[in-house]
């Protein structure tokens, strides 16, 4: 079992939405109409019945909710608190037509889940044992759900991550306040209790295991590997003191055991538009840090984070500023001083340099402009002792920077299946990585049982 | 302004609106508050003979709500009044006293024996009260001891308890029907044989209201063990509706004074009983759910609907509709009518579509060239209202009727002669036109 979070991370990192009552949760399921075809469920990446889900929850049955909802997405607990519903199933409410206020799915969907986790009961039974056995590389949502769709069909699977706790992204690299009292490791530890999964912690691919090797040992393997480094600015000043990776940022206090020792910077920008950059701007601010400011080359609209989410942290006094396209971190002695910027003009997502430059002071820079695919897992240089496989990018087709796969998530090996950020074609959601490693563990299923 | 005071039986009261024979009406206390809110009269909760009968002490109301716990039925395991008559008697003297312009019927209930109804009636009306109303129709407890029901289930007691009171009593006498009959005529015409001055009804309906699936007791539950109890509230008022109808429409009863009671909530509910016959509209479970205030919404919302429609006085509208109520052989088979959706006010939610996919006539689609759209096929639509009734926004979908053409379910003319089922060809008991 994970450590229990210490009192100081529980203390200080407030839940972003408190859980429903059972009487908000009736008054609110009482609005759903019960669709036809419902447009909420074709907007879930995972296909959950929603309208099921919610009439459950209606008649008194949390716990069968919760079973429709796991059904489909056995991190339904998780993505009940990040998923941007506002851009998915609640976006697709036909309340929106009538009255612009959806019904609260994603709160709805975290009372039913919530509610089975509290009650310690795992829904889900085990097939007897197939005697296949499958590797899963990456703990994180993709390998997780596969994990557990392979291990429900009676195969033994064994997790390498290369990171000492399994989570993935849910563990190191969402806000704190989405996922307070340490949910990433009561989910793990809840889906875990299906059997039949074991976890190798601190097992690098390319280092400790290799492609070829797995390949050898195990029946199937899917990859869930996450996109292994954050994308670079190529500006001048970059390598200066106070210049982090937003995603780097958010794991160290992610797994902090108290919030309140970790500096936050005085004047923060944080560079890019997408939901990293929002969780580490409401989170520098709320551990502290004067002033933070988003900076975005491009008009509000055409950031990734949600409105929503924008809105978040505005109300969390985060200034939100656009037309600003990154030019230099500016230094003395070393530290990050401040940051110029190239005034952009245009509308929505076209736009231009005006000529114009403008500095923001700063003693941080956050770098939130997305993450990139490691075709090399690992820097075997580091490990001498090591037997390196073959770099991924040589052993599987690429689809642009990542890696191809069909719509079982089958790679161009037939043996390797893969999903999550990784995999091209996705949406960089944990919703979405869920539906790769189901779908997944499904083709790996019929496979190895046709076999 | 319209004017809603009422007469009833010469009863006077300022509105229709009185509350029923019920707890809201079982003390000086609650009945004053409700004069101060604005009742226009109360039947007085059901007196009997002492020694006064006596209550469970544990829960005796039950209830079905909707998800978000609104009140749509209602049960009870209550009893007539638990006090002692003299003391309900002398409330009832000072609050007609103080209260004069109110109206102030006393529900009575005793043994079916001849003296016992005799000496009771000289009682009541020494209080000053304006009427009586037998009450006949409680279905729980009393009837089990041969009173209320147990004596309304049976129309040669009702007429025979109905001339008693007639005949020692100079009080209108108002008889309250037990809806739990297999025909609502039958009693009605017994109390009109028996000189009733009026009818009112219906009372509430045997029921068991829930069942705890924990302990397997009927709810409400007494000490584990539970009873039927008389159901009423909003879902009633259609029983209660057509049975008032039923009473208006028959030849035998028809003109006979009636005071509607069933499941009035709002304005709209009130205005129907009315416009189906009923001379005022008796209230209970409306105000046990939403206290006595809502007797302004009922005053205000008839009072603008009669405005807005040029009704005077209550008067003018009582049996309005009761010509419209017909059996069914007699409703016009030529008349045709078809669903339309307005696709501006349509949320695309697919219930039309699904149910009647399901369970009907498969007449509305839920994709037309590829999007989510739906739409009816007329080609397959009988009219049957369904999608109308599931349509989560008002007016939506509407029953429009087909004046002109051929139908294109059946392919024939549309023909704008009356033609019922008497003389359908397919009828082996038609009359020859």
């Amino acid at each position: 079992m994970a450590a229990s979070p210490s009192d100081a991370v529980s203390a200080f990192w407030q839940d972003l939405h408190p859980p429903l009552s059972r009487h908000e949760a009736a008054v609110e399921s009482d609005r759903c109409y019960f669709c036809h075809d419902a447009p909420c469920t074709i907007a879930c990446p995972t296909d959950i019945d929603v309208p099921l889900f919610i009439r459950q929850i209606g008649t008194g049955n949390p716990a069968g909710s919760a079973k429709t909802i796991l059904t489909e997405n056995i991190l339904g607990g998780m993505c009940a608190r990040v998923c941007p519903t506002e851009t998915l199933c609640e976006q697709a409410c036909v309340r929106n037509t009538a009255e612009d206020r959806p019904v609260r799915i994603g709160e709805l969907q975290r009372y039913a889940t919530d509610h089975l986790m509290a009650a310690g009961v795992h829904p889900f039974e085990r097939k007897p044992d197939t005697g296949k056995r499958v590797a899963v590389v990456g703990a994180g949502p993709a390998g997780l759900s596969c994990a557990h769709r392979l291990a429900m069909h009676g195969h033994a699977v064994t997790v390498f991550d290369a990171l000492p706790r399994p989570g993935g992204l849910n563990e190191y690299g969402i806000a704190a306040y989405k996922a307070v009292d340490d949910f990433a490791q009561a989910e793990v530890d809840w889906l875990m209790m299906i059997g039949g999964i074991d976890v190798v912690h601190d097992s690098v691919l390319g280092v400790d295991v290799t492609l070829d090797g797995l390949k050898a040992e195990f029946d199937a393997l899917f990859l869930g590997l996450g996109l292994g480094a954050s994308n670079e600015l190529d500006i001048d000043g970059e390598t200066l003191d106070g210049v982090i990776d937003a995603i780097d940022f958010i794991a160290r206090l992610r797994q902090s055991a108290d919030p309140r020792t970790l500096s936050a910077g005085e004047r923060v920008v944080v560079v890019g538009g997408g939901m990293t950059a929002i969780d580490a701007a409401v989170q520098s601010k709320l551990l502290g840090a004067h002033e933070v400011t988003v900076a975005y080359r491009r008009a509000e609209t055409a950031m990734n984070a949600s409105e929503y989410e924008r809105n978040l942290a505005k109300t969390n006094g985060v200034a939100v500023r656009t037309w600003l396209s990154p030019k230099r971190v500016i230094g003395e002695a070393g530290h990050v001083q401040g940051m110029e910027f190239d005034v952009m003009s245009g509308s929505g997502a076209d736009y231009r340099p005006t000529g114009k430059a403008l500095t923001l002071p700063c003693d941080r820079v956050l770098k939130a402009i997305g993450q990139l695919f490691v075709t090399h897992p690992a820097d075997v240089s580091d490990a001498p002792d090591a037997v390196p496989g073959k770099p991924i990018g040589e052993s599987l087709a690429l689809h642009g920077k990542r890696l191809q796969v069909d719509a079982d998530r089958r790679t161009s090996d037939p043996a390797i299946w893969a999903g999550g950020d990784c995999a091209a074609g996705g949406e960089d959601l944990t919703v979405a990585a869920v539906q790769d490693g189901k779908l997944a563990a499904e083709s790996i299923h019929r496979t190895l049982m046709q076999a | 302004m319209a004017d809603l005071s009422s007469d009833f039986l010469g009863i006077r009261s300022p509105n229709p609106f009185w509350l029923a024979s019920a707890p809201p009406t079982d003390k000086e206390y609650n009945v004053v508050r409700a004069f101060e809110a604005g009742w226009g009269g109360v039947v007085w909760k059901t007196l009997g003979e002492n020694p006064n009968v006596v209550n469970v002490n544990g829960p005796r109301y039950g209830a079905i709500h909707s998800s978000d716990r609104k009140l749509i039925g209602f049960n009870n395991i209550e009893l007539i009044t638990d006090r002692p008559l003299e003391i309900n008697l002398e409330e009832i003297t000072r609050v007609k006293r103080d209260w004069p312009d109110r109206a102030m019927i006393v529900s009575l209930m005793v043994p079916c024996e001849e003296k016992n109804w005799r000496d009771i009636l000289a009682r009541v009306e020494d209080t000053g009260a304006d009427g009586i109303e037998l009450n006949f129709g409680c279905p729980h407890g009393m009837s089990e001891r041969g009173m209320g029901a147990a004596v309304g289930q049976v129309p040669e007691y009702i007429r025979m308890v109905t001339e008693w009171c007639k005949q020692y009593s100079s009080l209108p006498v108002i008889v309250k029907l037990t809806p739990n009959i297999a025909d609502i005529r039958g009693p009605a015409r017994a109390a009109k044989q028996g000189g009733a001055d009026a009818v009112s009804l219906i009372n509430t309906i045997n029921s068991i209201i829930s069942v705890n699936l924990d302990t397997m007791s009927p709810e409400p539950s007494i000490d584990g063990h539970g009873s039927h109890g008389g159901y009423c509230g909003p879902a009633v008022k259609p029983i209660a509706l057509n049975m008032v109808a039923e009473i208006a429409r028959d030849p035998e009863t028809a003109g006979l004074p009636i005071s509607g009671i069933g499941g009035i909530t709002t304005w709209r509910d009130a205005a129907e009983f009315i416009a189906l016959g009923a001379g005022n509209v008796q209230v209970c479970t409306a105000a046990m759910t939403y206290g006595f205030k809502v007797v302004e919404e009922l005053k205000s919302g008839l009072s603008d609907w009669m405005d807005q429609q040029g009704h005077a006085r209550i008067a003018d509208i009582v049996g309005r509709a009761t010509p419209k109520v017909r059996d069914w052989q007699h409703l016009n088979l030529n008349y045709i009518a078809k669903a339309k959706i307005d696709q501006d006010l349509c949320i695309s939610c697919g219930r039309c579509h699904v149910v009647c996919e399901d369970t009907s006539h498969q007449a509305i689609t839920h994709e037309v060239d590829g999007q989510r759209r739906f739409q009816v096929i007329d080609e397959e639509c009988v009219g049957c209202n369904l999608c109308v009734s599931v349509c989560p926004v008002q007016d939506c979908i509407t029953m429009e009727q087909q004046t002109s053409g051929t139908d294109a379910r059946t392919g024939e003319p549309i023909s704008g002669d009356y033609a019922n089922w008497t003389t359908h060809p397919n009828n082996p008991m038609r009359v020859p036109a």
